[in-house]
Parts: C-alpha cells; structure tokens; sequence
C-alpha cells in the first residue's frame, strides 16, 4: 500500500468547479490591477472629454462626472483595494487564530477573558468605528487595513475556538500533554494542523468580506485620496448620472461583485470539501 | 456577520458545567450591560477625537474670547471624565443632550430619522427572515436537487457582494435604465411617515433582505440538514409517521434553535447596514444623519447613533440567547 | 438459508433472498440474506462493526438510510412483502406490524418532546384504540410493561431528563405500544451498565415471549446473544455465514469465522486463552466473488475463492446451515485451553504505588482515599462501571488529570501532579494507551513519526530513533512498512497497536491501558490482549488495565481491584475473585455480566 499524505483540503477542493471558477474570477481581477495601470490608456485623473458622456472618441465606455475616462479609472482601481484587503485580512487572520487557539487549549479563566474580549469587539459598530476613525485622522491606507484586520480578528478568533475545542479532546492531545509537550508545541504542531481546513474557508469567507467592507469605505467616500481611482469610490461619484452614462457606475461595481463572488466561490469550495472530509471520518 | 450559531452551543456548554439557568439569564444580561458601558466609554473618547466642533462652527478667524465663550456654552471648557459621565447620565435618562451645530435636542433631530431606519429594518426583517427560513428548509429537504442548488448558488452570490453594489445594480435595472418601476431615490419629508413615500422604501429594503437572507436561509439549511439526518427523524419515521407530522413536529422546532442565533446576529447587522443603503438611496435615516454628522464634529449625534447600533446588537443577542433556552427544553427545564 | 423444517405456522418474519446495495455504485452491502424467526422467537444477528447486520434490521421495517437502496429479495410479515409496499402503505405498517428499538435512545428520541407525546403519537399514528381515553390507558399500560411509572408527572418528562436505562425502556414502549407481530433491536444495550443491560435484556425476553413477538436482535455481543436468543445468524462481510439454535452454534460452531468468534469471546472462569485473528472483513464494493473469510482463513483452498460456498446443513436433528466449504473439517479452536497464560512470575519489588489518593474535579471528589501497589512485571486490572471514577485514577497516574492529593510513587520518587512538571526520564517511564485509537494518533503524521516522538524528548538522535521505531513495530506485528502510513489509512486494531508501540518506544516502567479494547471488534479486542500478555511478559512491565469488562481481566490480569463510587471495593488474584467473590458489589457485578454458558455437545 503506497503510503500517500491524505491529501490537503485546498488540493482536494481543486477538484470542484466552483472553486476553480472562483480563482479564475479572481486571478482575472488580480491580473487587471497589477496590468491595469501600464495598458491604460489615460492616467486616472486626465481629462479626457465631456463629461458624463456615453460616447466619447478614443475611449471605449465613455467618460465620468469630472470627464475622466472610466475605463482607465478602472484599469488603475484594483490595486488599492486588493492589497489593503489582502493585508488586513491577513493581520486579522493571524491574530485571531493565535488567540482562538490559545482560548481553546488553555480554557478556564483566560478563555474567558480572551472571548469576552472578542465578544466586545464584536459589539462595536464596526462601520462607526471606521467613519470615526477615518475623519479624525484621514483615510490613511494603514489605518484602513488596521480597522478592518480589528475587526476580521474576533470572527477569526471565534471559528478557531470553535474549531479547536473538539479537537483538544481527542486523546492524541493527551498523548502529548502525557509525554510534557509545551503548550507552544501543543498548538502549532499538534492542534493548528488539524483545523486548517475550517481555517481555510473562514479565511476565504473574512477576505471576501474585507473587500467588501474597503470598496464600501470607499463608497462612503473615505478612499485613501481624493478623487481617488478607487472601485468602490467611482460608484458613489457616478451614480447620479446612472441614466446618461451608466459605464462610470457598472464597471466598478461589475468588478468588485466579480471579485467578492470570486472569493466567495472559493470559501464555499474549501467549505464544502471540508465537510465531505468531516463526513468521511470514520470516528466522526 | 457571522455564519455559525455558536453562542447557542456556548451556553450549552456553560449550563452544564455550571448553576442553573436563572443566573445564567442574569449574567448574560450583566455581560450585555457591561458590553455596553465599554462601547460607551470607546465611542465617547473616540468621538472627542473628531476634532474641535467650535472651530468648525465658528471658522478659523474668530476671536478667542468668542471661541472661549463658544466652549463653554457647549461645555467643552470641562474635564473628559465628567463629560463623560454626565453624557452617560444623559443617555440613561433619555436626554442625549443638544447638537453642537443649531443647540436643537439631539432626540428632535434624530428621533424621526431612527423611527424611519427602524422601519426600514423592520421592513427587511419581516421579508426576510420567513423567505430565508422557507428556502433553507425548502433547500435541506431538496438536497442536492435542483431548488437546492440554484438557490444556495445564488445565496452565494448575494452574500459575497457589497450592500452598495447589489443596491447599484437593483437601481440599473429596476429604476433607472433597464425598468422604470421604483424611484431611485427616496424622498421623506421631515415629519412624514417612511411610509408616505413607500415605493422609495421598496429597494432599500430588497437590498437589506438580500444582504441578510443567504445567511440566514444558509443556517437553515444546515440545521435542517442535522435534523433531518438525527436518529429522532429516522425513529419518527420508523413510528410510521406522516411525512407532516415528521417535518413539523420533529424536525422543524429543532432547527429553529440554532438558527435563532443568526437572525439576531443578522437584525443587528442590519442596524450597520443601514448606513450605506440609506447613503445609496438618499434615504432619511440615521445613516444619513450619521453622514452629516461626522465632517463637522457633531460629537452628541454621532454619539447617540453609535449607542443606538450598539444597543441593538446588544439586545438582539440576548434575545437570540433567551429564545434559544425557550425553545430547547434541555436549557428550559433547568428553570424549574 | 431456508429449509425450515417444522411448520410454516408459526412463521412472523420471513426474509429471502434480501440484497441491500450502496445507491451509486451498486455495490453489496448485504446479500444472500435468508432468515426465518417465528412467533415469540428471539433470533440473534451477530456481526462485526460493518458487516450489514443493521442495514437488515432497518429492511425489516422497509428502510434504507441515505444512499442505500434495497435491491432484491422479500421480506415477508405475514401475508405481506414489505418490499413490494408503497410509501403510503409502509408508513401504515410501521410502528403497527414492525418496531425498531433504536441503538442509542439518547439520541434516537426528539429532545424537543415530552415522552408521553412521543408514546402517544405512535398510538395516534395508527388508530390504536378507539378513543383518546384508550389511548392514553394504553400509554400508561405500555409503560407498566417496561417498568416504568404511568404518571402524568413522569409523561411530562423530556428525554434529557431520564436516565440512559429509563430512556431504553421508553424506546422499548414505543416499540410494543401498537403491539406488532415483529421487533427489530438494533444493539439497545450497548452504553448501558451491565446491571441496567440486564434488566433491560430480561424485559426484552418476557415481552416478547408474553406477546409473542418475533424479535430480531442485532448485535456484536455473543455473550448477550448466548443469554438471550432462540436462533443465532452469524454474518460476515454482508452474507449470513452460520446460522441454527443457539446452543448449536455455541457447542458446535461449524464456520471457521464463528469459531474464532467464539474463541475470541472472553470467558469469565474457566481456563480457555482467548484467541484473536488478524485482518479485517473486506469492505463493500471490494468484497471477492468467493468466500470473504478466505482471506483470513487458514483452511483456505481454490474451492473458497472460486465461489461463495452454498449452503451446507450440518445439523443432526434441527437445521443449522452453514455457508463453508469446510464446514465438516473445521478444527475446534474452543479447545485450545492453556493453563494461565496471564501467570507471570510476579517479582516483590514494588513499581508503583499509591498511597491515600482523592481525586475530582472542582471540589467534588470522585475517587475517595484509594491506595494500592503494583509490582514489577504485574498487570493489575481495575474494574468499574461507568462513573466508578476508574478513569480519573488512571488519568492522574499518568499525569493528565492535576486535581489530586495523596501520593503517587513510582520507583521510588513521589510524582508531581501535572506530567509537565515531572522529569523527562519520570514522563517516558510511565506511558499511557488511549481507549479510542481513532482519536489516539496525530491524524496528519506519518505513524512514525508519532512513535518517534518519545525518543526524541529522551533526546536520542535521529537515526537511532528510526531503527528503534522500525524495531517496535515489528515487535507489535505491523512490521517497519508500516512507518510512513497515515493513521487514516490504518484500521482500528492497527492504529490500536501503533499506540501500543508508541508507549513502549521509550522502554516504560510503567503502561496504563485506559479501555484499549472497548472501541474494537471482537476477534481484534483477543489479539490486541494477545499482544498485551506478550508484551508485559517480555518487558516485565508493570500495568494497570482499566476496564469495564470484566470477563477480559481473567486473560491479562494477576490481581484485580474492582472500583464503585470512588473506592476499592475488593482487590485480590483475579481467578480467586472472579470464582469467589467477597463483596456483595463484586457479586452483582459478576451476577450481571452476560456470560456465554456452556451448551452441551449434544
């Protein structure tokens, strides 16, 4: 009998269509914010004919409010919203599986606290807490990716726990703890690898949100600059003249649907190995 | 939002290592209060970062001696903490205090803008929650047959994309250049009942129930799942049962529970959620005033909206907690 | 397996010719299934976890779980084919004609209902009665029937608020409240307490004899079976392999695989060694056109694998039909008697000690004041049902449970609480083996590198290392190409003994063995024991073996300490309290323990 690693929840969930759909969607988005600003044909902020007008020479979907070309603002506003995403989900990721992990092995007192910790985050308007922040000290990039990785991380933290507690109570924990493994080992070594599949999905499912959350900053009109070429943005500046010059409003809002239904489909992929990898357990 | 009932499991869990139900009840409701007195202090400091309101109100020129009097007119001129707790004190008493801008009772100013954001929600909600509760079940007894797949497909779709962009997307096509049913933009005089302009309450609210219904139909579905897959369903019909009698009686009351938990989580989130359907639509609610308020340091506002959003996702939990022990009798019955 | 002699008369199941596939594929799941049980007849199907004994009992009532479908055959009750009924007329038939008493009624009965309700429904279901007042006499008369009270006090009760004992009883009333002709008992006893299993077991008997209802009782206990049934089906990889009267297929089992069934059964005295069997039934979709137990079976020929073998009838004056090639050249694998196997020359040196130790969890004690030695090279068993606190004990020896006082001595040196806190050389010299092997190993780690992981704490170099992993388990029969499987690729006897390996990898002092046996198979529960005796044997280890089961002490133990309610209450040799109890707890306990009598060969 060949003696091959079972295979890992995200090679496995490579073989369902919607998750490869998915990083299909979101490669394409990827690839259009690392290519979009070196074949645009207008800078974002360059006037380039009347404004708000369908048809305009020598661009392709018309012009905006300000008369810039929407199709180039497009091609440049990927790329902010992708990697404050990124980064902060990233953040959020890290910090609260740490804390999820730590709550679910230690329990007691500082499961406790550390929960109700995150249940207070979790009670805190998140949008306020943005609006807030953004005015008082201006829509820095690292401030947005801090807010939103703050409040990523108390959902994180949250599945992990979940996820972790079962696991902590299976006896190969004991087998561990009987031979003085420390705590730190016990976590990364032992109980991590058993809960990257949930993980997984919840990564998937928090980036998704993240994009969404950023683009709808930017909607708010708290895009990291003025007049910034940002998705989320252009379709709070354009959609007045929805009737006249719908490109301005439908093409950002095309791409960042693309993009979080990409993310989407990938959650849902993991998700829905994972459970058949649950389902499969012969001691489940 | 979040996809999974675990504060229903959490309590479970906490019942049966410890006391009885009733100071289960309690200390959920003192973690509520505590939850809140911490979100008050954040939100009071942190609206006091805004910047200084007197500035903004009286531009940059303006004499000292007027700015000085400006300040304490409004009570600037003193200590954090006492304007903190006289502000908290305020909030318990009903007197949230004036508005910087005009001097006008933040209540008059807010009050009808909360009435109509409530009944935006309240509108979403009723939509919704019996939509999302049909297909989940609906979904989980068609496993994997078509109502299944085409409606957890699109529920995918709804729940990845922004409020902002479903709602633009509503706007093309049924308001503003595919169909011309709904306005695209509501129109609510000040005094006026939401109602009075209803077709312009009609997309805000397809879009909150769009936002809200995947996950809580996605729930749903995976309770319904567990139930119909439990040994109790199997027994029932092993008991010769009526199909009727197996889903009403014993699987639908048992996947109630655990979805509880998510709609609650979900009427909250509404009450954030609000803010950008409201902006998207010029809808006259709190999100609106939350929008005027912030540029110009309108502290009391700003205040009284982050409480009010607080406030609801404080309740909401705890009511999700006490339905849950309502409807399970393992928590009911440790009452008596 | 037809052929019933005697009259047709009496006849309330009959089953013929039953194949059950898995839906996609087509697979069997069963096959060839025949079975016969008549009015006020218990008939025993035994079998190992997944040989499709419960997949027939659902089939009885007409059902197939998710993915299963029902492909051929009758199952007859009556007059009627419940293969042949409609979805309409099955549901007017179940509950009424065929009950199913549920393995696990604590979660077989909807938590969200009060029990009287989940009674009455049943009542209601099918028109019992004619009004809603014979109804409800009828509940509290059922319940009287299960010995348990009628009162509406009691009616109110939702299932959590029983004890597993009373809930099994409420299944049992649901079951006979209609009064059918036929009742399936899916494993009812399995978690109970033997004491509460005997009560339950006894209820079960005289119901069915007082009303005269076939019953189909599933199960992997032969012990249970040899007390309770009439007739015994033995099944195997989805086919009946044996089946006649119960003291036929106990005196003289006629299929090799029977044999080794009951070989491998403990015996409570007696001197019999039980034998174990290696291997595993070939699961479906990957059984052989032949006999399944060709593979394992040592009077294999071409003959067994060519075909599946036809029926053969053994018996001398009732049928007993048996599914073997063999079957007239079956050697006696009951006749194996050693001496004692678990006779060890004990040595006087003391490995172990506990003096005075109370254990518990926040504040309430579980284990009161217990004290007892184990000697070099002994194996002292500890005996207890659940909630006797056994395994508290064992789990603050092994340094995983901290909420402990008194002393515990090992070599010598008094351990600290918390295995953390002992020294390294103190942790690797007492080893623990978990009793769940499917949550026992590291699920993403090579099964080497989880024995290996001792020996690196010890501090010993790699390459040492893996020649000693190689060398343990050659020593627990796996063999070294074992190393780099995965425990999800392994069964649970295998990952059993990768455990095994794992704690002795470092050369303990000391092995506790928490229930070892309690979540294996029958024939793998005698080898694993088998293995266990070699073992303490050739390391003069000391062991505590905690169990539930006390039949196994006789072939592992020297001394045996039975615990309840947190104390010992009797600790002496095993043989001589086994035969001679002192203690009135031991002389229940033992009382009742289901034990495969002894049937005559005649």
């Amino acid at each position: 009998m060949s003696a091959e690693k079972p295979a890992g929840v995200w090679r496995s969930s490579l073989r369902l269509w919607r998750t490869r759909i998915g990083i299909a969607l979101v490669l394409l988005l990827v690839g259009v914010a690392i290519v979009g600003p070196w074949v645009a044909k207008f800078s974002p902020s360059e006037f380039a004919g009347t404004p708000n007008t369908r048809h305009v020479p020598g661009t392709w979907l018309g012009t905006d409010y300000l008369g810039q070309d929407v199709v180039s603002r497009f091609l440049h506003g990927g790329r902010s919203i992708l990697w404050m995403a990124s980064v902060s989900t990233l953040l959020g990721f890290v910090f609260g599986a740490a804390i999820g992990l730590v709550a679910a092995y230690n329990r007691g007192r500082l499961d406790d606290v550390l929960m109700r910790g995150m249940d207070i985050l979790l009670a805190f308007p998140q949008l306020l807490l943005a609006l807030v922040a953004l005015t008082t000290i201006g829509p820095e990039p690292w401030l947005i990716i801090t807010i939103v990785a703050f409040t990523t991380m108390p959902r994180i933290a949250r599945i992990t726990r979940g996820a972790t507690v079962p696991v902590v109570e299976r006896d190969f924990i004991g087998a561990a703890e009987a031979l003085g493994e420390s705590r730190f080992r016990i976590i990364t070594k032992e109980l991590l690898p058993n809960v990257t599949g949930p993980l997984l999905v919840e990564a998937n499912l928090r980036l998704t949100y993240s994009i969404a959350t950023i683009a709808g900053l930017g909607f708010l009109g708290f895009a990291t600059e003025v007049n910034a070429a940002d998705w989320g943005q252009m379709v709070q500046e354009n959609r007045t003249a929805l009737t006249v010059a719908p490109w301005g409003t439908l093409l950002p809002a095309f791409a960042i649907a693309l993009l979080t239904v990409g993310t989407g489909l990938i959650a849902d992929g993991v998700s829905r190995t994972v459970a058949g990898v649950d389902r499969g357990r012969p001691d489940a | 939002m979040v996809g999974a009932p675990r504060g229903a499991l959490a309590i479970i869990g906490v019942v049966r290592t410890s006391m009885g139900i009733f100071k289960l009840i309690v200390r959920r409701v003192l973690l509520g209060v505590f939850t809140l007195l911490v979100v008050s202090f954040a939100v009071f400091a942190l609206t006091n970062l805004l910047g200084d309101p007197v500035q903004r109100l009286l531009g940059r020129g303006a004499l000292p001696e007027v700015v000085k009097a400006k300040r304490a007119e409004l009570g600037l001129d003193r200590p954090f903490f006492t304007r903190y707790f006289e502000w908290l004190k305020g909030m318990l008493t009903g007197d949230p205090g004036n508005s910087f801008s005009n001097g006008d009772a933040v209540m008059d100013i807010v009050g009808d803008r909360i009435k109509n954001s409530l009944f935006l929600m309240f509108v979403a909600s009723m939509v919704s929650i019996p939509l999302s509760l049909f297909i989940g079940a609906r979904a989980a007894l068609r496993r994997d047959k078509s109502f299944d797949r085409v409606t957890s497909n699109q529920m995918l779709i709804f729940a990845a994309m922004p409020e902002f962009v479903v709602g633009a997307f509503l706007t093309v096509l049924l308001a503003t250049n595919v169909w011309h049913v709904f306005p695209a933009t509501s129109r609510i005089r000040p005094g006026e009942a939401p109602w009075s302009d209803w077709k312009g309450v009609i997309l805000p609210a397809i879009t909150l129930t769009l936002a809200v219904t995947p996950h809580v139909s996605r729930t749903m579905r995976a309770a319904m799942i567990e139930v119909l897959e439990s040994d109790y369903v199997e027994m029932a019909r092993l008991k010769g049962l009526p199909e009727r009698a197996v889903l009403w009686r014993h699987a639908f009351p048992n996947a109630v529970g655990p979805t509880l938990q998510v709609i609650a989580l979900n009427i909250a989130y509404l009450a954030g959620g609000v803010v950008v359907v409201e902006s998207l639509f010029n809808y006259r609610g709190i999100g609106i005033a939350l929008r005027d308020a912030i540029p110009v340091a309108n502290a009391p506002i700003v205040q009284f909206i982050a409480m009010f959003i607080a406030t609801i996702y404080v309740v909401c939990n705890l009511l999700a907690d006490l339905g849950a022990i309502l409807v399970t009798p393992r928590l009911r019955t440790r009452l008596q | 397996m037809s052929g019933t002699m005697q009259s047709r008369e009496n006849v309330a199941l009959e089953i013929r010719g039953l194949r059950i596939d898995v839906a996609e594929s087509g697979a069997d799941i069963v096959d060839e299934v025949d079975l016969t049980i008549r009015r006020g007849e218990v008939l025993g199907l035994v079998g190992e976890s997944g040989s499709g004994k419960t997949t027939i009992g659902l089939a009885v009532l007409g059902h197939a779980r998710r993915g299963v479908a029902i492909h051929g055959g009758t199952v007859r009750i009556g007059d009627r084919d419940l293969n042949g009924l409609d979805a309409k007329e099955l549901r007017s038939v179940r509950g009424k004609l065929v009950s199913y008493v549920p393995q696990d009624p604590g979660t077989a009965l909807n938590p969200a209902l009060r029990i009287g309700k989940q009674i009455m429904e049943v009542l209601e279901t099918h028109g019992f009665g004619a009004n809603q007042a014979e109804r409800e006499a009828r509940v509290v008369e059922v319940l009287s029937e299960v010995m348990l009270p009628g009162v509406p006090e009691f009616l109110r009760r939702y299932p959590h608020q029983l004890s597993g004992g009373q809930q099994q009883r409420v299944g049992l009333a649901m079951a006979f409240a209609c009064r059918p002709a036929v009742i399936v008992l899916d494993e009812p006893t399995t978690g109970l307490d033997v004491s509460t299993q005997t009560h339950v077991l006894q209820t079960i008997r005289d119901l069915a004899a007082r009303h005269g209802v076939a019953a189909l009782y599933v199960t992997h206990d032969l012990a249970v079976v040899a007390t309770l049934a009439d007739q015994v089906a033995v099944m195997y990889a989805g086919r009946v392999v044996e089946q006649g009267s119960t003291a036929d297929i106990f005196a003289n089992p006629a299929h090799p695989y029977t044999r080794y069934l009951v070989a491998a059964a403990p015996e409570m005295d007696g001197d019999r060694q039980m034998v174990g069997l290696v291997g595993r039934a070939p699961s479906p979709g990957k059984r052989p056109v032949g006999c399944a137990f060709a593979l394992r079976c040592e009077l294999a020929t071409e003959e067994c694998v060519a075909e599946f073998p036809a029926v053969t009838d053994v018996g001398t004056d009732r049928p007993h039909q048996v599914r073997c090639v063999h079957a007239f050249g079956v050697p006696d694998r009951t006749a194996l008697r050693v001496a004692s196997t678990a006779r060890v020359a004990r040595e006087s040196e003391v490995a172990l000690s506990i003096r005075h130790v109370d254990a518990g969890y926040s504040g309430t004690n579980v284990v009161h004041d217990v004290s007892f030695d184990i000697q070099r090279g002994e194996c002292v068993a500890l005996v207890g049902e659940s909630g006797s606190g056994k395994s508290t004990l064992s789990r603050s020896i092994g340094g995983l449970h901290r909420e402990w006082t008194g002393e515990i001595v090992l070599d010598g040196t008094p351990l600290e609480k918390s295995s953390r806190n002992r020294p390294v050389a103190q942790r690797l010299s007492i080893q623990y083996v978990f009793q769940n092997p499917y949550s026992s190993l590291h699920p993403r780690r090579p099964v080497a590198e989880s024995i290996a992981r001792p020996l690196a704490i010890a501090g010993v170099d790699a390459r040492e290392a893996a020649i000693e992993v190689d060398r343990m388990l050659e020593r627990v029969s796996l063999g070294s190409a074992y190393g780099s499987r995965y425990p999800d690729q392994l069964s649970g006897g295998e990952r059993q003994r990768v455990a095994i390996a794992r704690a002795l990898v470092s050369k303990p002092h000391m092995l506790i063995c928490d229930e070892v046996t309690s979540a294996l198979d029958v024939l793998v529960q005698a080898a694993i024991i088998e293995l266990l005796v070699d073992l303490q044997r050739d390391l003069g280890l000391a062991m505590l073996f905690v169990t539930h089961n006390l039949p196994l002490v006789r072939s592992i133990a020297q001394r045996v300490a039975v615990m309840s309610d947190g104390k010992i209450v009797e600790l002496g040799d095993t043989a001589q309290t086994l035969r001679h109890p002192q203690e009135e707890y031991t002389k229940r306990l033992l009382a009742d323990t289901p034990v495969i009598p002894t049937f005559s060969n005649d």
